[in-house]
Parts: structure tokens; C-alpha cells; sequence
């Protein structure tokens, strides 16, 4: 088999896998297959999906970053707390959230890489800094009242016969596609996957190794940021526990999407497939009701688990070639 | 070989958390005079013993033997992100048997056979499979949550009264049961480690592990054997948590432990790399760490807040380890350059 077939074999998989799902649950469950379920589910997964975008990039490099489903419940209470409590404009307060997510990411890539730390645990202690803080701004939840916010939640668009909330749909499209030029059709994307590859072999060429990781990290910082932000859009509210184990699904989107853990080697179309095999299999849940909510999580790990495995299978048949 | 051997508190990387452990009891010595309390102080109050100390111990039982089984895993180079969804799985576990009328005994053995079971999969992943330890244990983590709410029926499961509450509860010369058994649990495992050759075949697996395949040694059998010894003290700590609170709660329960026992052992002085390894140190870092969060709670810093310093400190610990602050040290003391 070519080497280009080689590569796009976990892509293929993981698209034929959503649409085997997508169909076995329309054929299941009646009303499955229709504008406004298929809206839910985007809609329903936008934040995991803006979050799994940005981590991907981390993931390319052969990092990874435990603190965005943290990031993003801190960015929700922060946007929250400095419209209601002082006052600020929504917009003000979204640009403010998101220069903060970029920080703390890059913060973190700093001691990352100046300290030679291993990347889980400086993103594992990150994920309780942000944690603790966003319980240090407010424990409880907090509804934004702000009359331009509401129109933003309010806003509406008729598509067919159903109402769309249109806005977080265009943020993770808009997400989605500059973090597929960015790793697709940049020299930042090609660095992150060299880097990923093989670091020391990429510190040889003279590429900009430090550098490279600590923007994937900031870029990763803001997109957790921006999930949080986008969650505002849709619930109205800031909540220091949103996001809990967040982080986890946007993993296993990535690494079902066929994105190598080890770094350097995956696609951004696969992060979104993993996004929407995610949505599928929670919606399926739901519309059948006779599951527990907890089968999600042990479906989930499975084909997780299922996906590293045929990933180490790949790989080895790369090798032995 | 003609040097003397260095004084142990200049070899022992485990003195370091305990100095850690000093300063925050003099910490809370202080505080506790400013306010009129005693933080010292020992009374028996019906054949108890009953002190802040004693409570530190006590509360800190499970953050001890996570950290146990935690070292064992590090030293070979590994990690286990699954010790707080494997307390879930065998607390919910136990408290269901115990619910359904089964006794103590079983549900203690069931408990840990499923920890065991956790264990063992963690070490078949990595061993076997040679998945990546944090990938590994991450699925464990989110599948095993799933798990411990189907064993559970995915609510709160309250323990009947029995004999079961006297892991939790229960007195030995009037001293708490759960610190005392951890105690014994790290000397057992201290002896068979540093007794035995069992610690240097887990640091020359976590060391390097090709040349002590070359060696001769079963490197993949020791690392499997290091994940099911972390399962099962993952496990054993579920139980003494749900047998000291009485319930057991499938999605909180142990949910932030992970970090608590990775901090545990990287204070104590056990390297993430890997190839090194000490009982002790970890042993007093879960101490330092129950302290922490107890002068935190004296000093009036909310609950919810509290990983706030936590994270501070084991980002500090962590740096203050890292080869290029070692340099920088190096560098201070030119006479002394490592």
C-alpha cells in the first residue's frame, strides 16, 4: 500500500466508524435523521470541538494539555463575573478571557520547556490553577443579564423548520478551518508535525523547536478560552465547575480522530470526526433512555482504548517497512 | 570507594518533604497559639486518642497509600492516572455487596480483586500493548468512571452500620486503624523492596529499560506487577475512604487524588523519569500534603480554592528538581559544581 494510503487509514476509519454510528442510530431511533437533531448535536459539541481544535495543535507536537477543560470553565465565571460585577462590556470581557486562556497557556509552555517538565503534569498542576481560580472568582454560577449578551443568546436563525443558534455553530466552523490551514497548509503546522516526529532530529534542522511549542500551547490556551466563551453563548451563564472532565473528551476526539499521542502524525478533519462520533454516541444515549448516562463514558474509553491500538498496529507496519 | 558515605540527611532525597512537613507544622504550632489552641496537644477522650495530628494522620491515610502504589509505578518510568477512578470503582463496589447483605470480608475481597483487575489491565496496556503509561491509565480513568456508576446504579450509596466501618473508625491502642495499617503496608513493602532484589529490578526497569532486558531481567513483567501493586492500593484506599465516610460517590470520589499522589512521590524525591526510588520520601510528601490542606483550612482559605497553593507548590517542587535549576545552582556555588 502507498505511504499516502498509509496515512489517511486512520482518517478513513474513524469517518467510516461515525458514519456506521450516524446510521445504525437513525435506523434505531425515529426522528435521528433530522435538521434539528444533527443541529443539537453540533451545537451541543461546538465547545469540545473549538477545545479539541486548539489541542490538536499540542497533540501534533507530541505534548499534551490537561488544563483546557479548566481554562474554559475559569473563562466562562471570568466573562461572567466582569459583566455582571463591574461592568465591563461583554466584548471587553470576552477579549479579556481569551487573553487570559493565551497566557496561562503560554505560562505553562514556559516552565514546559525552559524547565524540561513533563508536559501532563505541568498541564495537570495548570488544570487546578485554573480550577482553584475560577472557584476564587465565584463558587456559584452566574447569569449574565448584560442586554448585548442576551441578544448574542437570544439570537436565532430559521433553518427548514427548525430555530438554529447560529453563532456557536460559525465560531467552531471558523475555529476549525484556520486550525486547518494552520496545520495543514503552514509552516508552523509542518514544524509542529517535524517537532512531533522527532524533536531532536527537528532541533537539528534548526527549526524553531521552543518557540513552535510554546505558540501550540498558547494557541491550545485561547481555544480552551474561546470554548468557554462560546458556552456563554449558549447558557447565558458563567459556572466554575463547567468544563469537569472536559478535557478528556477533547482528547479522545483527537486520538479517535486519528491523531497520534505520540506526536507527529494526524489530521484536523479527524478532530472533527472524533467531535462528531462523540456527539453521536451521546445523542443515541439520550434518544434511547433505557442506558445509563454512564455507558457514555465506558463507550468512550473503549473506543479510545480500540483506536490506540489500531494506531500501535499502523505504526509497526510503518516500521517494519 | 574511600569516601565516607554522605550523612543520610545530605543522601536521602527524603529529607527535603520532611523539612516541608516541619515548616507547615510550625506553621500551624504558631497559628495555633495566636488563636489560644494547642496544635500539639494529645488528650484521651473515651479510650481515643484525639489530637490535630492524629487527624492529619488519619485524613491522610488514603493519600498515603495512593502514594505507595504510586512510587512503585513511577520508579519504573511509568504513570498512573487512574488511581482516583479505581478508588471509585472499588469503594462503589464494596458499598454495593455491603448493601446487598454481604459480609465485610467479601466485600473487601471483591474490592480489591476489581482494584487488582484495574491494576492488571493498566499493566497489560503498557507492558503488553506498549500503549504510552499516561494514555494507558487516561482510558482507565474515563472508563473506569463509567464503570464504578453502573456498580453503584450511578447514585450515592449509603454503607450499612457493621464491621465494616472499623477500617475507618475503628481503634488500636487508641489509635486510628487506617494510618496504622498504611504504616505497616509501607514497611512490608519497604522490606520486600530493599530486602529483596525487587527494588533494583523496578529501578533498572524504570532506568533503562533495554539494557536490563539484556540483562536478563523480565522488564515487562515488572512493570505489568508495578501497575496491579498501584491498582491495589488504589483500591484499598477507596475502601478506607467509603468505610471513614460511611457512603460511597461514584463520580466525585477520588476524582482529584491522582495529582495528589503524583505530587506525593515527586516531593519525596522519586523521579518521573524514572530508575529511582523512595519510600520514605513519599511517605512524608503525602503527609506534607495533608498538612497543607489542613493549614489551609486553618488559615481560613476556602475549600474550593485550596488547589490554588497546592499547584503552586508542586509546580514549585517540580521546578525546584529540574536539571536547569540544578545548574543554576551549580553555577552559584562554582566549588561545588555537580
Amino acid at each position: 500500500m502507498s505511504p499516502r494510503w498509509n496515512a489517511r487509514l486512520p482518517l478513513l476509519v474513524t469517518a467510516t466508524i461515525l458514519l456506521l454510528l450516524f446510521g445504525a442510530a437513525g435506523l434505531m431511533y425515529p426522528y435521528f435523521f433530522s435538521t434539528g437533531n444533527a443541529v443539537n448535536i453540533l451545537t451541543a459539541q461546538s465547545s469540545v470541538g473549538i477545545m479539541a481544535v486548539g489541542l490538536t495543535l499540542v497533540i501534533f507536537a507530541g505534548g499534551i494539555d490537561l488544563s483546557v477543560g479548566a481554562v474554559a470553565g475559569c473563562a466562562t465565571i471570568l466573562v461572567a463575573t466582569l459583566v455582571e460585577r463591574h461592568g465591563v462590556h461583554p466584548v471587553v470581557a470576552a477579549a479579556a478571557a481569551l487573553a487570559a486562556g493565551a497566557t496561562f497557556g503560554a505560562g505553562m509552555a514556559v516552565l514546559i520547556e525552559r524547565f524540561r517538565q513533563p508536559p501532563f503534569l505541568i498541564t495537570l498542576a495548570g488544570m487546578f490553577l485554573a480550577r482553584g481560580c475560577a472557584f476564587w472568582i465565584s463558587t456559584e454560577s452566574v447569569e449574565i443579564r448584560h442586554p448585548f449578551h442576551r441578544q448574542l443568546v437570544d439570537f436565532m436563525m430559521q433553518l427548514g423548520p427548525v430555530g438554529v443558534h447560529p453563532l456557536p455553530l460559525l465560531i467552531f466552523g471558523a475555529v476549525l478551518l484556520a486550525g486547518y490551514v494552520l496545520a495543514h497548509h503552514t509552516r508552523f503546522g509542518r514544524n509542529l508535525l517535524a517537532i512531533g516526529g522527532s524533536e531532536s532530529s527537528a532541533r537539528l534542522m534548526g527549526l524553531p523547536v521552543s518557540a513552535t511549542k510554546i505558540a501550540a500551547y498558547t494557541l491550545c490556551g485561547l481555544t480552551a478560552a474561546l470554548a468557554g466563551v462560546v458556552n456563554t453563548f449558549i447558557t447565558g451563564s458563567g459556572n466554575s465547575i463547567y468544563g469537569t472532565g472536559m478535557e478528556l473528551d477533547a482528547i479522545a476526539a483527537v486520538v479517535i480522530g486519528g491523531t497520534l499521542l505520540t506526536g507527529g502524525r494526524g489530521q484536523m478533519p479527524g478532530t472533527l470526526c472524533g467531535v462528531l462520533i462523540l456527539g453521536t454516541i451521546k445523542s443515541a444515549l439520550d434518544f434511547d433512555g433505557r442506558l445509563d448516562a454512564a455507558w457514555t463514558r465506558i463507550i468512550i474509553g473503549t473506543l479510545l482504548l480500540g483506536f490506540i491500538l489500531l494506531q500501535r498496529l499502523l505504526l509497526r507496519r510503518l516500521e517494519r517497512r | 570507594m574511600g569516601e565516607p558515605r554522605p550523612r543520610f540527611w545530605r543522601r536521602s532525597p527524603a529529607v527535603w518533604p520532611l523539612a516541608g512537613l516541619l515548616l507547615l507544622l510550625a506553621v500551624n504550632v504558631a497559628d495555633g497559639l495566636r488563636e489560644g489552641r494547642n496544635f500539639l496537644s494529645v488528650t484521651l477522650q473515651d479510650g481515643r486518642l484525639v489530637s490535630p495530628v492524629i487527624d492529619i494522620v488519619k485524613n491522610g491515610s488514603y493519600g498515603l497509600v495512593l502514594a505507595l502504589g504510586m512510587t512503585l509505578v513511577i520508579a519504573t518510568g511509568g504513570i498512573d492516572l487512574s488511581v482516583g477512578t479505581v478508588m471509585a470503582v472499588a469503594g462503589g463496589w464494596a458499598a454495593r455487596l455491603l448493601l446487598d447483605g454481604h459480609g465485610a470480608a467479601t466485600a473487601v475481597m471483591a474490592a480489591l480483586a476489581a482494584a487488582l483487575a484495574c491494576g492488571l489491565v493498566n499493566g497489560l496496556l503498557v507492558a503488553g500493548a506498549r500503549i504510552q503509561p499516561i494514555v494507558a491509565t487516561l482510558v482507565m480513568m474515563v472508563a473506569g468512571r463509567g464503570l464504578a456508576q453502573l456498580l453503584t446504579g450511578g447514585k450515592v450509596v449509603q454503607i450499612p452500620p457493621g464491621g465494616f466501618q472499623w477500617m475507618g473508625h475503628g481503634l488500636i491502642a487508641g489509635l486510628p486503624v487506617a494510618p496504622l495499617l498504611v504504616t505497616a503496608l509501607y514497611l512490608v513493602t519497604w522490606a520486600g523492596l530493599r530486602r529483596s532484589a525487587a527494588g533494583l529490578f523496578l529501578e533498572a526497569a524504570g532506568d533503562n529499560p533495554t539494557a536490563s532486558r539484556f540483562a536478563g531481567l523480565a522488564t515487562g513483567r515488572v512493570r505489568c506487577l508495578a501497575y496491579v501493586g498501584c491498582g491495589v492500593c488504589a483500591g484499598l484506599a477507596g475502601l478506607i475512604k467509603i468505610s471513614d465516610i460511611g457512603s460511597a460517590d461514584p463520580f466525585g470520589m477520588g476524582s482529584t487524588m491522582e495529582l495528589d499522589a503524583i505530587f506525593a512521590v515527586v516531593v519525596g524525591g522519586t523521579a518521573l523519569s524514572g530508575g529511582r526510588l523512595c519510600l520514605l520520601g513519599s511517605f512524608f510528601g503525602a503527609l506534607l500534603l495533608q498538612t497543607l490542606t489542613v493549614t489551609m483550612f486553618y488559615l481560613g482559605v476556602p475549600s474550593a480554592v485550596a488547589p490554588v497553593p497546592k499547584a503552586v507548590v508542586i509546580i514549585a517542587a517540580c521546578l525546584a528538581q529540574s536539571e536547569t535549576t540544578r545548574r543554576w545552582f551549580a553555577r552559584l556555588k562554582p566549588g561545588r559544581a555537580a
